[in-house]
């Protein structure tokens, strides 16, 4: 079976900055693979160039085997990879549906907006996946009045709703709570558990460590190492990731 | 007994509570528009009992349907733009700039219709040229319109050489009975297309893709890129939508007296961004609705004839239109924080 998505040779710079170079990634069909770095490893980098955001200067793309060329963020949609950024990139000021729609409303032919659907819907969301029980929350109400742990449901459940089967989530536990982050690595489970795929960034290597079935280690631009976590100990990995931060090299 | 009147109390009671929910949901969430409505409504109030002869009559109405129009056709759109968190400032010159297509356009065909439609046309142009600039170079779109300010103004000069231009023939042309006309000797056509723009926008703004993403830009630039949003080809589109709505104000303003003067559209900067932010439209982006603006308009449009009526030089008008901009700039500041 082909690799979900499979990155050759991706190098990017931005002006002088050599972000990524010989960066080569690949995700399984039902893999979590954790991608750990420290700040300016090249980790959000990398992310947006596998949601099209940014386009490398070199290398290659499969999705499912398949080379994809000029992938842009609605194609890596139709791809069927969706993103929870670091930024979450909701728009606070707007109402909790349009968030969940931002970008891709239900639309007719001509792009008028079917606003009762996607009120239903967000409704509907708020039930069974985002976990609003409060009266006070509609899918009027503005995103700038939520905690950050309901902030992220909503990015979540968002990029649950349009059925992607690769999921990208980008320091998802920033600004958690204990019980939020425990529900997130459930979440992470969850994907797991649905048959499809992720790939799960974050500092924190206990919460990598705990969902990921594979690890690599991304360092100065390059993949430094990837250890499959059945193969190693977390004290290890720890410890693999404390010389590469000082020496750039993994042994 | 006891169980009984609490039983059939109770559903009256959700019911009411419910009621009361709802109103109070509703009146957060237009806070902003029932502010101004209110502002508004006083305003007239006052006006009619302090100046009855005045504002008592028909005239002064036919005569707000005549004038308010001129800036308020071009405000409903700015406000699309400020709502996306960009300006435009070159709006007054387009208006110009498309009466001197009108004016090739007339000069060589002789008909007014030609003439209006490559006004409409020219507006649009321009307004994309803004666009373009904006998206293009990256300038702020503060500073560049600015500059396209007087670049427009400065083609309108070069062109027609700073002279006026009259065409006393289009009077009697149907084209301009429906833009300026009037009908029963009271309702003034300009007033009708002010409501046709005004539904036009609030449509496009309210139960359209591109409005959910101007919003979506306003608020949040970063999220609208990273969710696959066209930011550049929105911003573009909103600077020719502003380009188009001018020609259209400039063409029904040249109408009115059946001549261009060079000069169109000076002083109309103040009006129309007033308007726009006496509505509640934020300057930072994000929020703002056409209702406010709309109703920005003509508490603008009242003040004047309204002092003017009640015996107040014309000094006044300034002293009273900048005590009115703050206050209600900083009454919608007040009621976002209060609801919020």
């Amino acid at each position: 079976m082909a690799h979900r998505l499979e990155l050759r040779d991706i190098h990017k710079s931005f002006g002088e900055v050599q972000s990524l170079h010989d960066v080569n990634f690949r995700v399984e069909q039902n893999e979590v693979v954790g991608l750990l770095g420290d700040n300016g490893a090249g980790k959000s980098t990398l992310i947006k160039i596998i949601t099209g955001y940014h386009q490398p200067d070199q290398g290659e793309m499969y999705f499912n085997g398949e080379l994809v060329h000029d992938l842009t963020v609605p194609k890596a949609r139709k791809l069927g990879v969706e993103t929870v950024y670091q930024e979450r990139a909701l728009a606070d000021q707007q109402t909790l549906w349009r968030n969940i729609f931002l970008g891709r409303e239900i639309k007719n032919a001509m792009g008028f907006l079917d606003i009762k659907k996607m009120r239903d819907e967000t409704h509907r969301l708020m039930v069974e996946s985002m976990g609003f029980t409060s009266l006070a929350v509609t899918p009027d109400s503005v995103i700038k009045t939520f905690s950050g742990g309901e902030k992220q449901g909503v990015a979540i459940t968002r990029a649950l709703y349009f059925e992607a089967d690769l999921i990208i989530l980008d320091e998802p536990t920033m600004g958690l709570s204990l019980e939020e982050t425990r529900k997130l690595l459930e979440f992470v489970r969850g994907i797991k558990a649905a048959g499809k795929a992720a790939v799960f960034i974050d500092h924190n290597v206990f919460h990598v460590y705990s969902v990921s079935d594979r690890v690599v280690v991304l360092d100065r631009g390059t993949v430094a190492g990837e250890f499959m976590t059945a193969d190693i100990t977390l004290d290890d990995l720890m410890e693999k990731m404390m010389r590469v931060a000082q020496t750039g090299s993994l042994d | 007994m006891t169980l009984h009147t609490e039983h059939s109390a109770s559903p009256r009671m959700e019911q009411s509570q419910e009621l009361s929910v709802r109103l109070t949901r509703f009146a957060r969430k237009n806070a902003s528009q029932l502010g101004i409505l209110s502002v508004f409504i006083i305003m007239v109030i006052v006006f009619v009992f302090t100046a009855p002869e005045t504002f008592q009559s028909k005239d002064i109405y036919a005569s707000l349907m005549f004038s308010v129009p001129l800036y308020g056709i071009v405000a409903l759109p700015l406000t699309m733009v400020i709502i996306a968190g960009e300006m435009d400032l070159s709006f007054g010159s387009i208006m110009a700039v498309g009466m001197v297509g009108f004016w090739y356009a007339y000069d060589a065909t002789n008909s007014i219709e030609i003439g209006f439609l490559v006004c409409l046309v020219t507006g649009f142009v321009a307004g994309l040229i803004n666009g373009l600039i904006v998206v293009g170079f990256g300038v702020p779109s503060l500073i560049a319109t600015i500059g396209m300010m007087f670049f427009w103004r400065g083609v309108v000069q070069v062109t027609i050489e700073g002279s006026m231009k009259t065409f006393f023939e289009a009077r009697d042309s149907t084209l301009n009975s429906i833009l300026v006309g009037e009908t029963n000797g009271f309702w003034e056509h300009e007033m009708f297309w002010m409501i046709v723009v005004a539904i036009l926008v609030w449509v496009i703004l309210n139960r359209h893709q591109f409005g959910a993403h101007v919003y979506l830009i306003g608020d949040n630039e970063a999220s609208a890129r990273l969710m696959g949003v066209n930011v550049n080809r929105t911003r573009i589109m909103l600077f020719a939508s502003v380009g188009l709505a001018s020609a259209f104000a400039g063409a029904m303003s040249s109408l009115q007296l059946s001549t261009f003067f060079p000069t169109l559209g000076d002083g109309q900067l103040m009006p129309t961004l007033s308007s726009v932010f006496l509505g509640g439209t934020s300057v930072f982006g994000g929020t703002g609705t056409i209702f406010g603006t709309f109703l920005g308009c003509f508490v603008f449009g009242f003040i004047k004839p309204g002092l003017v009526a009640l015996g107040l030089t014309g000094y006044w008008t300034q002293f009273i239109q900048g005590s009115v901009i703050v206050a209600s700039v900083a009454m919608h500041i007040f009621i976002q924080r209060r609801v919020e």
